[in-house]
């Protein structure tokens, strides 16, 4: 699955924030804003978007481990004609989602022994399309969400 | 943003009510009180996630662990719930085949 290029000329919107748990927060909130107010966009795929990016902060706060204290990581959302793109980098060492172990299915008593990795699933299943890359700093996992078309009294 | 957890005993059960969100912030508490609650012998415990506004995988993850400590000392864990956006979380990961979801608090602890 490979998320397309955004639109020529479009100028994503950042936000930056310190790669710890409690900004997870803030990140959910931003994009669940953004989502609402400038998409026709139905409130369920809103909670969908809100947490495949969760489950993508999560990830790049957890790739930084205990961490430097200045450690951000940094996201990015583009507005396409018939979709939104958000991108969540982190500076961590990185991780290979190919490489992740299967869990054995639900119903075998092994399966409790798995209270991890639930949330790279969850991010592929939610989004229309996923997209992990390295990148000069980390890692970055682009999520494509189709869509409504922006609000036409909205636009810049 | 934040999380409030209240314990309430009823019919042998024990009934842990979460309000707010549970992402990687918040589940440490969530994880703790359920760890207090098992080694207090609470081995029925019902987790009410009516009031859960949000939850992810870091949750799941938790209620998982805790399901599987109250099953080593022959207990249960089981959920309630009833918001669609909370269960979906559940049925995408396969985890409605590993709870015992219910509809209310009574059904939970009817047995």
């Amino acid at each position: 699955m490979t998320a397309p290029e955004p639109a020529p000329g479009s100028d994503p919107i950042e936000l930056e924030i310190p790669a710890r748990a409690e900004f997870v927060a803030l990140a959910r909130l931003v994009v669940s804003s953004l989502a609402s107010a400038r998409r026709e966009i139905a409130d369920d795929r809103i909670d969908d978007l809100k947490l495949a990016v969760s489950e993508a902060c999560t990830n790049a706060i957890e790739a930084h481990g205990a961490g430097e204290v200045d450690e951000r990581v940094l996201l990015r959302w583009w507005e396409g004609d018939d979709r939104l793109r958000v991108s969540v980098e982190d500076q961590g060492s990185g991780f290979d989602p190919q490489r992740l172990r299967d869990h054995p299915p639900v119903t075998d008593p092994e399966r409790l022994n798995f209270e991890r990795g639930l949330g790279i699933p969850l991010i592929r299943t939610l989004v229309d399309e996923v997209d992990f890359t390295p990148s000069q700093r980390g890692t970055r996992v682009s999520l494509v969400m189709y869509c409504g078309p922006a609000e036409p009294d909205l636009e810049p | 943003m934040d999380l409030s957890l209240d314990v309430t005993e009823r019919n042998g059960y024990t009934v842990l009510a979460v309000h707010g969100e549970v992402d990687v912030y918040t589940a440490p508490r969530l994880r703790e009180r359920l760890v207090e609650l098992v080694s207090q012998g609470k081995h029925q415990i019902v987790v009410d996630l009516e009031g859960v506004d949000f939850l992810d995988s870091t949750g799941l993850g938790v209620l998982v662990g805790g399901l599987k400590r109250l099953r080593s000392h022959d207990g249960d864990l089981t959920l309630v719930c009833t918001q669609q956006r909370i269960l979906k979380v559940f049925e995408i990961t396969g985890l409605t085949k590993v709870f015992a979801i219910h509809d209310s608090v009574e059904a939970a602890t009817a047995g």
